[in-house]
């Protein structure tokens, strides 16, 4: 049986997949993992709500990141998306939105410190990126005749909000809609590096052993994000970005002798910075790439390897969970479809991060609890939107159940879909793979943690710099993918 | 005011000419039909007339309306007069209409019988209130002369009839693609008959009568 391209690229990447299994660490070194895993789970049973100050804060300061610097971030893509037509504008916004909300943060941390202004940034400007992109592509896809009618002379702003903005205006609603549940995720992990979002409570209450406040933080979170429809309403919008800017809190003056310092010297190459000129440049470069990039670059091409081929199998795993092909239309399988439903909300309203975060405090330091975060939220994500498509298709009447229902008439039809949405997320896998080297994983975030720890920005900037360069070309061999297999697929707007 | 001129026009689809070429004016008080077979060139003769003449004055009505779908009735004709206001009257406008301008339009919405729609976006509208909104729209945009492509294709009799004769009332000069006819002999007071991308026949429509233009299909 001769093999088809999508099968031979799929063979492909398991094969490589398998290959770097072999070559990664993925041992459990945690004294204990399971009773660790069950005193959490005792947490999720039974939380504490009792610490509200901790929960109230955590809650108002995550929301109020989020709606920031997700409103500034529209607002500067939408302007960014006006002139998208240009290259330099495209390069600008890929370059931008190839660095991680956590990396931009860690920059500004170094700068603007402990205050308001590093969280909203490091949310604002990656998503300023996003934005442009899509709402220059949601514009693009407005019909042209309304602009044509136009009385000549119509200035470019009304004729702009007559005849494209306000045929697009729903699509842009609910994309950014969309990406401010994306921005509750992104807010909460900034918590991580310090900012005062539920993931800096979430991280010292575990360190302190407090399962159950731990329990009711993470309950909360899954909270905000499933009510989101209920109190984000269009009218309640202005409101809610009005309020926000007064609940960031006042975090720490900025230093701005500090400011200057770092743009200025912190993160000139040491070198230059010496006097030793461009002939020191040469060697300072070699060592860097040689000793933390290339080691950097190697675990995170192998780690996000794995992970996409284990998203892959996942979703491929749990779509049925919600396809009615599966689950049935009749009182109990709507039951079981609901609960389905809840079990891909969970997972994919976990951000990779607070899973890795948790996991590795359960197992001890490897790749495997990354691999594993990696995979349960975006498999949970995957899976999802391939369920919804496989309840698009209608089945005859008389064809197969169970297993060969799913082999033979479900899964080869969602099959194409599915490898075009994986190969979307595998920039995104990518992006987050480097960045869970902050939690101690050897991956570029590793490296660029560690130069930060020690107060080498230049060689931290370099990383960043090394790592954007890595997503794009990943992002640019998964485009190339998609077209040799013509995988086309108009859910290119989920990326979060 | 002088007429309109459009000479060696000439329009190709790849490698194949598709209209021209033809030379055509239109002087002060002509109201044109343009009639003939579907995919002779009446369409492509319109764009070329928009692309000649569209800095002095044109409004358009293109077969497809180019209406907003997600604009009320009342915005989509507001924007026939987008050019008379500055970019920040228009942009309050989106949010709050001015009462100046919904008295202005109201009663030319009443004239058509979509007075009741106006708050409803036009994505919601059936056909014929859809074309009745462009109607509107060209009629609140005034100017020197209107180029419409089957402007009342969607209208019963009397509707047609009243929508035609609205948009007859308010542009002295006008080039309308038909293909009812005896409405474009009523209307009209010169006909041009497209055969095969050329001008076949080009009369006074008193001259005219339907059977006189039966040989072009």
């Amino acid at each position: 049986m001769p093999f088809s391209a999508t099968r031979r690229v799929s063979l492909g990447l398991v094969v490589l997949a398998i290959v770097c299994l072999w070559l990664g660490d993925f041992e459990i070194s945690a004294h204990d993992p399971w009773q660790e895993l069950g005193r959490l789970a005792l947490g999720l049973v039974r939380p504490d709500f009792g610490a509200v100050d901790a929960l109230g804060e955590a809650l108002l300061r995550t929301v109020a990141f989020a709606f920031v610097g997700v409103g500034v971030g529209a607002i500067a893509g939408l302007l960014l998306a006006f002139c998208f037509h240009h290259w330099w504008v495209r390069t600008f916004c890929a370059f931008i939105r190839a660095i991680h909300e956590l990396f931009w943060a860690l920059i500004f941390l170094q700068s603007f410190g402990l205050h308001p202004l590093t969280g909203v940034l490091a949310i604002a400007i990656p998503y300023a990126g996003i934005f442009a992109k899509v709402y220059a592509e949601i514009l693009d896809e407005t019909d042209p005749t309304p602009a044509r009618t136009l009385p000549q002379g119509t200035g470019r702003l009304s004729a702009l909000l007559y005849a494209r903005i306000s045929q697009a205006w729903p699509h842009l609603v609910s994309y950014t809609a969309y990406r401010l549940e994306c921005g509750l995720r992104s807010s909460a992990v900034l918590g991580f590096v310090g900012m005062p979002t539920l993931g800096f409570h979430l991280a010292s209450h575990f360190a302190q052993g407090h399962y159950a406040v731990v329990g009711a933080l993470l309950l909360i979170f899954y909270l905000l994000i499933a009510s989101l429809r209920l109190w984000v309403r269009p009218a309640l919008l202005p409101f809610y970005l009005a309020a926000a800017p007064f609940c960031l809190g006042t975090g720490l003056p900025i230093m701005w002798s500090n400011v200057s310092r770092f743009f200025t010297q912190d993160i000139v190459p040491a070198p230059l910075r010496n006097g030793e000129g461009l002939s020191g440049l040469g060697p300072w470069l070699g060592d860097l790439l040689l000793h933390q990039a290339l080691p950097g670059i190697w675990n995170t091409l192998l780690l996000s390897q794995i992970a996409l081929v284990l998203t892959g199998l996942l979703a491929m795993a749990l779509f049925p969970l919600i396809s009615h092909h599966f689950t049935g239309r009749h009182l109990t399988g709507r039951l079981g479809g609901g609960l389905g439903h809840g079990v891909l909300v969970v997972l994919r309203s976990t951000p990779e991060y607070l899973l890795a975060f948790i996991l590795l405090q359960l197992w001890g330091p490897s790749m495997l609890p990354a691999v594993v975060a990696l995979a349960l939220h975006n498999g949970g994500i995957i899976a999802h939107l391939v369920g919804r498509r496989s309840n698009e298709i209608i089945l005859r009447p008389d064809a197969p159940k169970g297993v060969e229902r799913y082999a033979y008439e479900v899964a080869p039809r969602v099959y194409g879909p599915f490898l075009a949405l994986l190969f979307y997320r595998w920039e995104i896998i990518m992006r987050e793979t480097a960045i869970l080297g902050i939690l101690g994983i050897a991956t570029l975030g590793f490296y660029v943690d560690s130069a930060i720890q020690e107060i080498r920005f230049d060689r931290a900037l370099v990383l960043i710099l090394i790592t954007a360069a890595l997503n794009i070309g990943v992002d640019s061999l998964a485009r190339r993918l998609r077209a040799h297999l013509r995988l086309r697929h108009t859910i290119n707007r989920q990326s979060c | 005011m002088s007429s309109l001129v459009l000479a060696g026009a000439v329009a190709d689809y790849g490698s194949t000419r598709v209209l021209g070429p033809l030379d055509l004016s239109l002087a002060p008080g002509e109201r044109v039909a343009l009639v003939g077979k579907s995919g002779a060139g009446k369409s492509t003769l319109l764009a070329l007339m928009h692309e000649r003449w569209r800095d002095q004055g044109v409004a358009l009505m293109p077969q497809d309306l180019g209406l907003v779908p997600t604009l009320s009735v009342f915005h989509n004709v507001y924007m026939g007069r987008l050019d008379r206001h500055p970019w920040w009257i228009n942009l309050l406008t989106l949010v709050r209409p001015r009462s100046r301008d919904v008295a202005l339009i109201t009663p030319l919405l009443e004239r058509l019988g979509i007075a009741e729609k106006r708050w409803v976006p036009c994505g919601e509208l059936s056909g014929g209130q859809r074309q009745r909104v462009a109607a509107a729209r060209v009629i609140h945009q005034g100017g020197r002369v209107l180029l419409a492509d089957e402007p009342v294709s969607a209208l019963d009799g009397p509707q047609a009839e009243s929508v035609m004769r609205a948009l007859t009332e308010r542009y002295d000069m006008a080039v309308l693609a038909m293909h009812d006819l005896e409405l474009a002999l009523r209307h009209c007071n010169r006909v041009v008959g497209i055969q095969a991308g050329h001008i076949a026949i080009d009369r006074p429509s008193r001259e005219l009568s339907t059977g006189d233009l039966l040989s072009l299909y």
